[in-house]
């Protein structure tokens, strides 16, 4: 069942309908954060009220916000000492991933001890929800999300997928590939 | 007649049944790696422990009898205990590498872990490290010795099913490990039930290896159509996650139990001719003329042919000929005979062989490889390769008009009687079938037809058993089953045809042809019905 909530729309006094009133009480809002922080960074620069926060613009994308450590971001594939992905196509990723955007193909691996590897191992960043469960589900720690890549835009759908040398390699900005 | 009691119900068996399978008889179930139940007794997994009241040790139910008066415990805590300390010695030596290894999802070691399990390993020592990885044995199986828990059931299958003796437990201890005689190689007829019957990831198939993951897969009961025995199968398909093995839609097909047919096996020739369902398809309706070869629709395929074979039917009805394929279900060849013989009054409707003769023996395989030769017989087809021939020397002299050919590939069949040059001369020529061949690439009209993994129906195995298959995929993509498509025709030729499902063809069949009588799909269901019903 759909339950319905109606919200009536707020009624208007004498003072907000006859507009200028407001529009002043608006331009003092903004004049007193801009005069608070004006005089706080001032403060600031000589090195006074230091623990009053003041607000600050990061100046994007030359200056990137600090990530917590534990975010995840964009996806990449851990290597073996040689160089090798560590992954061996076990599949568990692509299985528990709920947006079916993770596509591997294994292979046979020359080494009969390591037995299987990823022939291909795709991950389509347009699909993906960043929820993390592929690197839970990994038993080999072969793909993590900790490249602290965010700023993913391709043109196309087709740029939005990462190939296994995407993945073992993450360029950084640039595009996707 | 011994009477028993386990956990406190009470059965009476049949004298010299062993505990575990009064056991099943009562829905209980017993766990076990080395009992199967087509093969001898070996009783060293030790995992059907179970306790007997006046025994002084617990008993492996796999080999103990019933007797009267027993009294067997199957949940005791003893028993319990006994079975997470057998898994963990099992275990020992076992490596961690389910995420590579293809049983995975399968595996019964697995599965008892999450059952019967669930210890924390006491082990300090280092694992034996087994020599053979990843070891080819033959074509069709790959060993990996550190998975193996030695219940040599493998062993037991080729000493008394095949009789071929590969297999061997060499070394002693935990050093022992199963392995092939030297200077022999697993090549048997039936070397594919190994990984079947192989509990864990030891014996593992080399067709499937690596294709994709157990969990993916969707299985369908039907029918293998190898040849006339018609084994129970099992289709497994990845229909979801086309990326794997480049878009094959059959990973593989499993054996069904059914004890009047194939018991628990079949052939390797069976188990990995599934390759034509997705290999070397006719996509599309194939039209040519002048040398000029063409996809069309489907509505354009149906009207050229109706064009040319209404008018033949006007003109010269004695000369066109229909050759029905013993690969065709018991409706579709009921339907073609329904519609040629009996609505239009055609008289040349011919039962061709698409496949030669092959091998045989007095297990499974039989020499005929078609599934219905037996149904088309009980149809009213009998096949006459005299008769055949006779209508290409016929053809040859330009009395034949039009042939309709149900995916015989005739000049490959028929080598010296210039099939190929009769294709072209003749007024119609209908290809219905479902893969490309010689003959395909030399008539006018190629029709897509569905395999056998793509339709529903039924097949009559040699011994006149019928046997139904079922559609494990959608047919791939313009094909239509042959029922479907004769049903098409029918209506294009203003016949009254009122079939909603394959089950009123069934039904008709059943009213018309006598050794149907009494059948129904319902009757029928998974395991078939023999003649004799």
């Amino acid at each position: 069942m759909i339950r319905t909530k109606v919200v009536s729309r707020p009624k208007l006094s004498f003072w907000e309908r006859i507009y200028f009133p407001e529009i002043f009480r608006g331009v003092a809002l903004t004049s007193k954060h801009f005069l608070k922080n004006l005089t706080l960074h001032l403060f600031h620069s000589i090195g006074l009220f230091r623990k009053v926060a003041a607000m600050v613009t990061i100046q994007y994308p030359e200056e990137l916000w600090k990530l917590p450590f534990r975010s995840r971001t964009r996806h990449r594939l851990t290597k073996r000492a040689d160089g090798s992905p560590r992954c061996v196509a076990c599949m568990m990723c692509e299985t528990v991933c709920p947006a079916r955007c993770i596509y591997i193909v294994a292979e046979e691996h020359p080494d009969p001890n390591i037995e299987k590897r990823p022939k291909s191992f795709d991950i389509d960043l347009g699909k993906c929800v960043y929820c993390g469960f592929c690197v839970e589900a990994c038993p080999e720690d072969a793909i993590r999300m900790d490249t602290k890549i965010l700023d993913i835009a391709a043109y196309s759908r087709e740029e939005m997928m990462l190939d296994m040398n995407e993945l073992l390699n993450p360029s950084h900005k640039s595009g996707l590939k | 007649m011994p009477t028993l009691k386990i956990d406190g119900q009470e059965i009476t068996v049949e004298k010299g049944t062993t505990i575990i399978r009064a056991a099943e008889k009562l829905g209980i179930s017993i766990p076990y790696y080395c009992y199967h139940p087509g093969l001898s007794i070996a009783g060293n997994c030790r995992m059907c422990l179970v306790e007997v009241e006046k025994m002084p040790k617990p008993q492996i139910s796999c080999h103990i009898q019933c007797q009267d008066g027993m009294v067997v415990q199957t949940q005791t805590e003893g028993v319990k205990k006994l079975r997470q300390h057998i898994l963990e010695f099992l275990l020992v030596n076992h490596p961690l590498d389910c995420p590579v290894c293809d049983q995975a999802g399968e595996c019964w070691l697995q599965d008892y872990y999450m059952k019967h399990g669930l210890y924390d390993s006491k082990l300090n020592e280092n694992k034996v490290k087994k020599s053979a990885k990843a070891v080819p044995l033959g074509p069709t199986i790959v060993l990996d010795s550190e998975r193996c828990i030695l219940c040599s059931r493998c062993v037991r299958f080729t000493d008394e099913i095949t009789k071929t003796n590969e297999f061997g437990i060499f070394n002693r201890a935990d050093h022992s490990e199963i392995g092939i005689y030297p200077g022999r190689e697993l090549n048997n007829k039936y070397s594919g039930n190994v990984a079947d019957i192989c509990p864990v990831g030891a014996l593992t198939d080399r067709d499937f290896r690596f294709k994709c993951r157990v969990w993916y897969l969707q299985k369908t009961e039907s029918v293998c159509p190898g040849c006339a025995r018609g084994c129970n199968i099992t289709i497994e398909t990845n229909q979801e996650r086309p990326h794997h093995a480049a878009g094959e839609r059959v990973m593989r097909l499993k054996p069904r139990y059914n004890d009047d047919v194939n018991d628990w096996w079949m052939c390797d020739a069976g188990r990995y001719g599934y390759k034509f369902i997705d290999h070397d398809r006719i996509t599309d309706p194939i039209e040519r003329s002048e040398g000029m070869v063409r996809s069309v629709e489907w509505k354009e395929v149906v009207e050229s042919f109706l064009k040319s074979f209404k008018k033949l039917l006007k003109e010269s009805k004695n000369e066109i000929v229909v050759f029905i394929s013993p690969q065709m279900t018991n409706e579709e060849m009921y339907l073609a005979k329904k519609l040629f013989t009996k609505e239009l009054g055609i008289e040349r409707v011919f039962l061709a062989s698409t496949n030669p003769e092959g091998d045989q023996d007095d297990f499974l395989i039989c020499a005929d490889k078609h599934p219905n030769r037996k149904g088309a017989e009980w149809i009213g087809f009998q096949e006459d390769k005299r008769e055949i021939k006779h209508i290409f020397e016929e053809a040859a002299k330009g009395l034949i008009k039009g042939m309709i050919i149900f995916g015989q590939d005739l000049i490959s069949f028929y080598p010296d009687q210039n099939v190929e040059e009769i294709l072209h001369r003749l007024e119609l020529s209908v290809f219905i079938g479902s893969n490309h061949n010689l003959t395909s690439e030399h008539v006018q009209l190629v029709i897509p037809a569905a395999t056998y993994a793509e339709k529903d129906g039924t097949f009559t195995n040699f011994e006149g058993r019928v046997q139904r298959i079922r559609p494990a995929l959608l047919p791939l993509a313009e094909s239509k089953p042959e029922s479907e498509i004769l049903m098409l025709l029918a209506r294009k030729l203003d016949l009254d045809w009122t079939y909603q499902s394959q089950e009123d063809v069934f039904d008709g069949l059943t009213r018309s042809v006598s050794q149907f009588r009494g059948l129904s799909y319902k009757k029928i269901g998974m395991q078939g019905v023999s003649f004799h019903h």
